[in-house]
């Protein structure tokens, strides 16, 4: 099956020379970076992964974050918590693994009903170099049969925003059954979406008649699909590259395409899978033309608004080059600087030959540097965070704040025009106001 | 190691963003990792501020752990000074920093800076925001107070004040100044500075020609306050005027201070209050029984106003901030309640789960606890959300912050007459059951006829199968408003099992009700 893998046409901005256009100046900068840790991730992935909670080990500014960031859901029994160091265990005065022993037993003696625990790594612990690798395996045979207790880190040292997405994914990549010998070729779909989105991919791969199609993380984390040489996966989300080299430490085999935003983002995306596994062309056709039609159209009620606008991402959660991509060729935005936390090329290599030339590419931050940039461009928006977000509108900015990217349901055909509803709101917003 | 899931206060350099982030010219230089930054956001989205807190982070990753983050500090340290030209920089650790031992004051001093430098050491595994505020504004003046200025003679001249406490991030601050101010200004008091809210480094440096000090929040200012005692021989006002017995006192204790008739701010206060409170519609008021949380400072204030100003049972007093302990357990001395020190939340949900108050006064959580628990609730301490930062004028403190008081707190329990019709027409479908309290009566999902709506369900699981209840005092014990039926349940069904009665009959209800009445 995998002989039959082709590279998938690039539906926008096609080039002859792809190296050259991969190797665009990229401006890197080190200095102050606005920027969420890792942790962050545990917000949307404790609601997707209904049977797993998430302790962190780490400050009270942990916790701090964590409920700063999860505003009104903390009070709905969250599935998440921190073990806040203490002054005794940086002291020697207890001992660190067996306090973790105490409090993790506490929280399972509370929430019986919980099936996957995951000890993630802040940056205190990953400083005090507390093992939580060991302390996971330990706690595991302790519980075996009743909970699994895996560890990743979401520490701001080691991981930007959404990669505590993936250090958790790639943790539960070892986790995942070996596919049987005989197993037919199977297709994974990696990265947290929200149900509703996960829902419509499913059905259309259905419709496409592929089988044996597979998610993580699944809903239910003791519900791990299999993985061997005969899984094909494709990347939902841009910032999986280490689960990605975990899956392909299993053999998978990873499609490469477009990520699914917009119209052309979701064909390319699904047209991927449908190469991959021999669909008939026709049959593609004809099984994507209508959703692909719908979100056309839907995406046309932003276009006055957005059409030649000029947007600036500041880098937040790698999701920038994708959404600039789907911005400039599907409403006509111009994209100027494009900062991104982290630039995968590997995974980024279609979307970065569909990206506009003209584009200013820049991994890496030095956050005054680039607010000198953006006053001086004054963009039409500027993407940027919640810290960002009013201060730049103070000085007669338009923003759109981009946590809201990663909680909203953005990807696939039905969403493209909420999509880029949410990019026009802004600038809507900012020509109705009269006061 | 403490499991938590909700904080009532932040880590202690939190505590001196607000303090930095409350001055003018002042800059904070905070050694900290990648992702710390993420408490800008509390500044520009909960207070709404318009300008990125004066705050440079050196956000080092793991890459640079080793020799590269003291370098990193003093790069960060050259850059913030060269653009932002501060009039003076506070330098210190987050909690991660803390650990890796690159002593910020020390690499800030081998810089020779021009500016004055301000160290801080805030220990982040033992201390917390409100600490961290307290200390650093403490720091602030003592490396700044110019011990030369001193105030004058007091001939002639008008009496001269600082008020200390307010900070950015502050529960109704920005309006308690206001409110504070106009009392002054009535008094012929002069304001030399405000501080650290909207003073500068250079104000600072001339906080001794005031002739006292004015603490307005003792968790911020106090520590401050002491020192300025010692050094400068400037007395401080403590009294908190949160209330309009407070305020009356507050105005009696600056008067004498300053030399000046109290009767120029006490006589024609604009306060409404005290009437609304006096008014028939009140009475309804008399004995609602209130439980109170929150930090020190208000919920002593708020359990004062309870008690003498609305007349309120106080069932439940408490704070989360263990430093200012000894004030709240005086005041559950006084009023007769067990104080409750915590700064875990499902214990405050239990304590009042186990009062079963008609009122909670609280934070944030304790709204949250309160709408869980179906009971009425108004916020009158931090930490609090975005909504209360509201644009419109809503102190606390003084004659105006009580009529607030009495609106904001009055407001979502069920009105006097809306609960006298409850009671005359409970078969009526309007006032049946599931109506609700009125403030959660729009949005609320409906809930079942049946015992659901009673304030602590919890409690009532071991019941739940009736066994001990007759079918007729089940109907009877229906036809007892939601708000007090859990109450009346644990109390019947305690007497029954202290007289050991086999089943609860309505006799045995009647019974129980004789027996605890009032």
């Amino acid at each position: 099956m995998s002989g039959t893998l082709t590279s998938p046409p690039i539906a926008v901005g096609c080039s002859t020379n792809v190296v050259e256009r991969n190797e665009r100046p990229i401006l890197r900068e080190r200095g102050q970076r606005e920027v969420f840790c890792g942790l962050t991730g545990i917000i949307w992935l404790h609601r997707k992964m209904q049977d797993a909670f998430f302790l962190v080990v780490g400050s009270r500014t942990c916790a701090h974050l964590l409920q700063s960031a999860a505003g009104v859901m903390i009070f709905a029994e969250p599935r998440f918590a921190t073990a806040i160091i203490e002054e005794r265990d940086l002291a020697g005065m207890a001992d660190c693994q067996d306090e973790l022993d105490r409090v993790v037993d506490q929280l399972l003696e509370r929430r019986p009903d919980i099936k996957t625990l995951f000890l993630v790594g802040s940056c205190p612990s990953e400083v005090i170099k507390m093992d939580l690798a060991k302390a996971a395996q330990r706690l595991g045979r302790e519980h075996a049969g009743t909970v699994r207790i895996l560890n990743y880190s979401g520490s701001g040292i080691e991981t930007t925003f959404t990669e505590g997405e993936d250090a958790c994914l790639a943790s539960l990549v070892p986790e995942m059954p070996a596919e049987s010998a005989d197993a037919q070729p199977s297709l994974l779909m990696v990265g947290s979406l929200p149900d509703i989105v996960e829902d419509q991919f499913l059905r259309l791969f259905e419709e496409l008649g592929i089988k044996n199609v597979g998610v993580l993380p699944a809903r239910k984390a003791c519900d791990l699909p299999a993985v061997g040489p005969n899984t094909h996966f494709l990347l939902a989300q841009p910032f999986l590259g280490e689960t990605s080299r975990a899956l392909e430490d299993r053999s998978a085999i990873r499609l490469e395409a477009l990520f699914p935003f917009g119209a052309e983002g979701t064909t390319a995306w699904l047209k991927a899978a449908a190469e991959a596994f021999g669909v008939d062309e026709m049959h593609f056709n004809s099984v994507v033309a209508k959703p692909r039609e719908r979100a056309k159209r839907a995406i046309e009620h932003s276009r006055a608004q957005l059409e030649g606008k000029r947007i600036s991402f500041l880098p937040d959660s790698q999701l920038e080059v994708p959404l600039a991509r789907f911005l400039g060729n599907e409403l006509g935005m111009e994209p100027l600087e494009v900062g991104t936390p982290y630039l995968h090329r590997g995974l980024l290599s279609h979307e970065l030959n569909a990206l506009p030339q003209s584009v200013q590419l820049s991994e890496g931050q030095h956050v005054d540097k680039q607010l000198d940039r953006v006053r001086e461009a004054r963009p039409d928006l500027t993407v940027c965070g919640l810290g960002l977000a009013n201060p730049l509108e103070s000085e007669g900015l338009s923003t759109k704040w981009a946590i809201e990217l990663v909680f909203s349901p953005i990807h696939g055909f039905e969403q493209a025009g909420d999509l880029a509803e949410l990019f026009a709101r802004p600038l809507r917003r900012r020509d109705v106001l009269e006061v | 190691m403490q499991l938590s899931v909700w904080t009532y206060e932040g880590p202690p350099h939190v505590g001196a963003m607000r303090v930095a982030t409350g001055m003018e010219g002042m800059h904070y230089l905070l050694h900290a990792p990648q992702g710390d930054t993420y408490a800008d956001l509390l500044f520009t989205m909960i207070e709404r501020r318009g300008k990125r807190p004066p705050v440079t982070y050196t956000t080092f990753q793991a890459r640079d752990l080793g020799k590269d983050t003291a370098q990193l500090f003093q790069d960060a340290a050259a850059d913030c000074l060269e653009r932002y030209k501060p009039d003076a920089l506070m330098v210190g650790a987050s909690c991660t920093a803390e650990l890796i031992q690159d002593d910020p004051a020390g690499l800030a001093e081998a810089m020779r800076l021009e500016c004055p430098v301000i160290p801080l050491e805030l220990p982040s595994y033992q201390r917390k925001e409100n600490w961290g505020a307290s200390e650093s504004f403490y720091q602030i003046v003592r490396h700044l107070a110019d011990k030369d200025v001193v105030r004058t003679a007091p001939d002639g001249r008008r009496p001269m004040v600082n008020i200390l406490g307010p900070s950015a991030l502050g529960f109704r601050h920005r309006d308690d100044v206001i409110e504070v101010e106009k009392i002054l200004s009535k008094l012929g008091v002069d304001v030399n500075f405000v501080a650290p809210l909207g003073a500068s480094p250079h104000d600072i440096r001339e906080i001794g020609q005031a002739d006292f000090n004015i603490v307005l929040y003792p968790e911020i200012g106090d520590e401050a306050a002491r020192w300025l005692e010692r050094e400068f021989n400037q007395p401080a006002v403590r009294v908190v005027p949160i209330g309009v017995g407070a305020t009356r006192e507050f105005i009696r204790a600056v008067a004498a201070l300053a030399g000046v008739d109290p009767a120029l701010a006490l006589d024609d206060d604009g306060s409404r209050m005290p009437w609304w409170s006096r008014s028939v519609d009140s009475t309804y008021l008399t004995g609602k029984r209130v439980f109170v949380f929150g930090d020190a400072t208000h919920a002593v204030a708020a359990a004062r106003i309870a008690v003498e100003e609305l007349g309120f049972e106080l069932v439940g007093l408490g704070c989360y901030n263990r430093e200012f302990a000894r004030d709240v357990r005086a005041a559950a001395k006084k009023y007769g309640v067990e104080p409750l020190i915590t700064d875990d939340h499902l214990e405050v949900e239990r304590a009042i789960a186990d009062t079963s108050p008609e009122l909670v006064l609280g934070t944030q959580m304790e709204r949250h606890i309160a709408k869980r628990l179906g009971m009425a609730c108004a916020v009158i301490s931090s930490p609090v959300h975005v909504q209360d930062f509201p644009a419109r004028h809503s102190p606390q403190m003084g004659f105006e912050g009580a009529n607030v008081i009495f609106d904001t707190w009055v407001h979502p329990l069920v009105m006097g007459l809306e609960e006298h019709l409850l009671t005359m027409f409970r078969e009526d479908f309007e006032f049946s059951d599931e109506a609700g309290p009125s403030h959660h009566a729009a949005h609320s999902p409906k809930m079942p006829a049946n015992d659901s709506a009673e304030p602590a369900p919890v409690d009532v699981v071991a019941t739940a199968d009736g066994s001990l209840w007759t079918a007729e005092a089940e109907r009877e014990l229906k036809k007892i408003p939601f708000f007090v039926r859990g109450k009346a349940r644990r109390n019947t069904e305690a007497y029954a099992a202290q007289e050991g009665r086999p089943e609860i009959d309505l006799a045995t209800l009647y019974d129980a009700k004789a027996h605890y009445a009032r």
